[in-house]
Formats: C-alpha cells, structure tokens, sequence
C-alpha cells in the first residue's frame, strides 16, 4: 500500500473526476466564455459611446471589476447578494461571476481590435453615408473581430484554470472532485495529479486552438 | 454647387484655413493645387463633413451643410442633418479604403442598398455596369487584398459613384499608387469628369493632368487663395510668383 503510486486506485477515482469535474470544468469555462465575450463586446461598445455619462459608467464598471479578485466577487456574489434576497444556485453564481469578470478583460481585449480597424474605414464609411450602426456591423467589428479572437482564447484559458476557486462557493470542478476523491481515502497522490494531467490536457489544446486561429488571422490581414 | 463663406478651420492652436471664401458651379471640375500643408485636403474633408468648420458656413447645392435652419437661426448642422445633405456627396480617398472584409461586389452595393434604398439586383445590375466602366468586370468576386493599387484605385471610383453623387471629391487619388498605375487612373477620371455633369473637387500633384481635365484651378497657401484661374492660364502664365515658384519646384521634382 505504500506504492508512490497506485494504478488500482487512479483508476477508480478517474471516472469521477473525468465525469463530474471536468464536464463541471468544461461547462463554467465555456458559459462563462460566452457571456463574458458578448457582455465584453457590449462594454467595449458602450465605453465608445457619445454619451459621456455611458462611457464614464462603462470605464467605472470594467476599472471597478478588473481591480478586485476574483475571489472576492466569487465570495460577494456568494454571501452577500442573497442577503439582499438575490438567490442564484452555485453553478449560475460561478458562470456570472466569471463571466462578468473576464468580460472586462474582453472589454479592453475588444477596444484594442476597435482601435487598431484604419481611421480610413470610418471615414470611407461616412463618405458613402452608412448609417452608424451599419458601420459598426458591416465595416468596423468584421475586422475588429478576427483580429482579437487569439487574444480572447488566451483569457479563455485563464479561465479554465481559475475553476478551482469554484470549490470555495461549493462548486467541485476537476481539483474539487479530486480533492474530494483524496480525503475520502487519504491519498491524494493519484487524484491530484490525474487533475493536473486533465488540466494540462485541456489548457494544451486550447492554446494550439488559438494558435491556429491566430495563424488564420495572420493569413486573412 | 459648393459655396465656402468665410471658413476657418483650426486644429487647437493652429490655424489651416482662415476666411476662405469660394463657390464651384454645377458641372465645374475645380482643381486645388499647393504646397503640403496648405489646407487643400482640409477643404475637401470639410465638405465631406469628415471635418467640421471653426468659423463661417458651407453650403451644397443650395442647401446647408456645416449649419441648418432652426426657428429661423442659423445653427450648426447636427449629425442627422449632415447625413442628409452628405448624401449627395462622394469622395475617393489617397489610401482607397475599401472595406477589406468585403468582396469587391459587396464594397459596391452595400450604401446603395441601405442608403439609396435600391434592391439588391438593381444595385448589382448598376454595380456592374460601373466595373465595366472601370475595367475590371472580371473581379467582381474578388477581395481588395488581391487587387493591385491602381484596381484598388478604380474599384473605389466605382463605389464612389455607384452612390451616384452631385459632388465628388478628389483626395489625391494617386499619390499611393506605383507610377506605372498612375496614368490609368488619371484617364479613368478624365473619362468619367466628360461623360458626366459630377461636380469635381480635386486635389492633386498631377499638373498634367490638372491642366488637361480642370476647368479652373486653385493655388493655394498658408490657408488662403492666392490665385483662382482657368488652368491655361495658370500654369502658363500665373499672376503670383508664388504660384510660379511652387509650378517650378513641382515640375523639377516630377
């Protein structure tokens, strides 16, 4: 029994910390990449906006959420807002609160690709008279886009490695699983670093995914 | 067509444009000629409304374009305004700016469609008539970034017209261009400025050209008019010496 490492066990716990943390992994780090892209997007939209008391309230919110941890909003969304008789489940708590935090990055991530689209496509666009949102549509965010796409995936994969902190509101993502797995036996050799391997697996394709995607950004300038 | 009265345009502390008074007629092809810095592409950028005036009014086709009546004041032309009289407007730009994301088809009936209202087979119908126009009916399918400059040049006429403009504005449209591609061009516009009663602003180094296609040039510098005269005239035998000195400084470069 004083194996360093023991074959038998590994095998029992990896179906479920491949069943249920990875799937819970996978899950929060897709949802909260999606709402953190479109909700990020529309910050970055809003931050551009004529309206100056719009785009002072949007730079308040992204300077407000990107200066505090994470796991204090995780901690806030948790235990306080119920207190105010705002409710959600751990899961949707743990999407939102990643997504909106992330969304801040995407936000600056977005205003960089906005900024770098040629001031000649605006002027062109206002030469054939397109209306603004047209422009937005049609010019501007077609080039924007592409060109920010690795950049997101990278935040995605911060993402997929921040999960853990899910542990602290009750979520058990790959490390949580583990985790549980080893206390309930008092070994953690095996379990730990099978989420290790998981992670690596999992951070490794996704950074070769956007590394493609960057190569086909390169391609398409 | 074009009225400027008293404009002047500052960027902060400097002054490009200082009470410059001019008017170009239906059908007139005016051609601005200077030394760089002297606010030609200025003036084209401000009756493109891509810049807005510090002083003084500009009218377009007897309508205002830098202000508007509100309860009988003269105001200054909000965007909804602007977009109105804009529509009559086009220009072709140094750096082409056609939208890369978009085929060269697409580039050409995006603003007839949203912004005319035409439907989508009339738009290509016209569109395609313009590329032939400009010689290049057999890149249609074809993305900006695999044309050359000079095509690039032609497929961004096209798109101006294709609005079908009272105005179109000239910003030294072949400045970007390799020398071979250049005369190309050149005869493109000169074609298009006799087959049609376009109003034309230009902008340019080309002095062949602008003697040949002008009916009146302007010299400018340090933001004013200096000589305003038909192009036989000016280029042979200018009032100003510093119209000759710029001619000659220009013809011994080119």
């Amino acid at each position: 029994m004083n194996d360093v490492w023991q074959w038998d066990y590994a095998f029992e716990v990896l179906p479920g910390i491949v069943g249920g943390g990875l799937w819970m992994t996978i899950k929060v780090t897709v949802l909260a990449s999606i709402l953190a892209y479109v909700i990020g997007l529309g910050l970055a939209l809003l931050r551009r906006s004529d309206l100056r008391i719009v785009s002072m309230v949007a730079w308040a919110v992204i300077e407000f959420i990107r200066s505090t941890p994470l796991l204090v909003q995780l901690f806030f969304a948790f235990y306080v807002l119920p207190d105010i008789g705002l409710l959600f489940d751990p899961v949707t708590t743990g999407v939102v609160v990643f997504g909106l935090h992330y969304a801040t990055y995407a936000a600056e991530v977005y205003r960089a690709g906005i900024e770098a689209v040629p001031r000649g496509q605006w002027e062109a666009a206002t030469a054939l008279s397109l209306p603004r949102s047209r422009t937005w549509t049609k010019v501007i965010l077609p080039q924007a886009i592409p060109r920010v796409l690795p950049a997101l995936g990278n935040y995605t994969i911060s993402m997929l490695k921040e999960t853990p902190l899910l542990l602290t509101i009750g979520v058990l993502d790959i490390v949580g699983v583990a985790a549980e797995e080893g206390s309930q036996a008092f070994r953690y050799v095996e379990p730990i670093t099978i989420a290790g391997v998981l992670f690596l697996i999992l951070s490794y394709s996704a950074s070769l995914l956007t590394r493609w995607m960057e190569r086909r950004v390169g391609i398409a300038r | 067509m074009i009225r400027f009265e008293d404009v002047g345009k500052s960027f902060g502390p400097v002054t490009v444009l200082d009470g410059l008074n001019f008017t170009v007629a239906p059908g007139e092809f005016v051609t601005l000629i200077g030394p760089s810095g002297s606010g030609k592409t200025t003036i084209l950028r401000l009756v493109m409304t891509l810049e807005q005036v510090t002083s003084g009014v500009i009218t377009v086709g007897g309508e205002y374009l830098s202000h508007m009546e509100r309860g009988g004041r003269l105001v200054r032309a909000d965007e909804k305004h602007q977009r109105e009289v804009r529509k009559r407007i086009g220009m072709v730009f140094q750096q082409f700016n056609l939208f890369p994301n978009m085929k060269v088809m697409q580039n050409l009936t995006e603003a007839p469609v949203r912004v005319l209202g035409k439907s989508r087979a009339e738009a290509e119908e016209r569109a395609r008539e313009l590329l032939d126009l400009v010689g290049l009916n057999d890149k249609v399918d074809a993305h900006p970034s695999q044309l050359s400059g000079g095509q690039q040049q032609r497929v961004a006429i096209a798109r101006a017209l294709a609005m079908q403009p009272d105005v179109l504005l000239l910003d030294e449209v072949t400045s970007a261009l390799d020398p071979e591609l250049v005369a190309g061009v050149l005869a493109l516009l000169k074609d298009i400025a006799r087959t049609t009663d376009i109003t034309f602003l230009c902008v340019t180094h080309e002095m062949g050209f602008a003697r040949d296609v002008s009916d009146r040039v302007m010299m400018f510098d340090g933001g004013k008019v200096i000589e305003d005269a038909a192009p036989d005239k000016l280029f042979s035998e200018p009032d100003h010496e510093r119209t000759r000195s710029f001619l000659q400084a220009v013809l011994e470069r080119g």
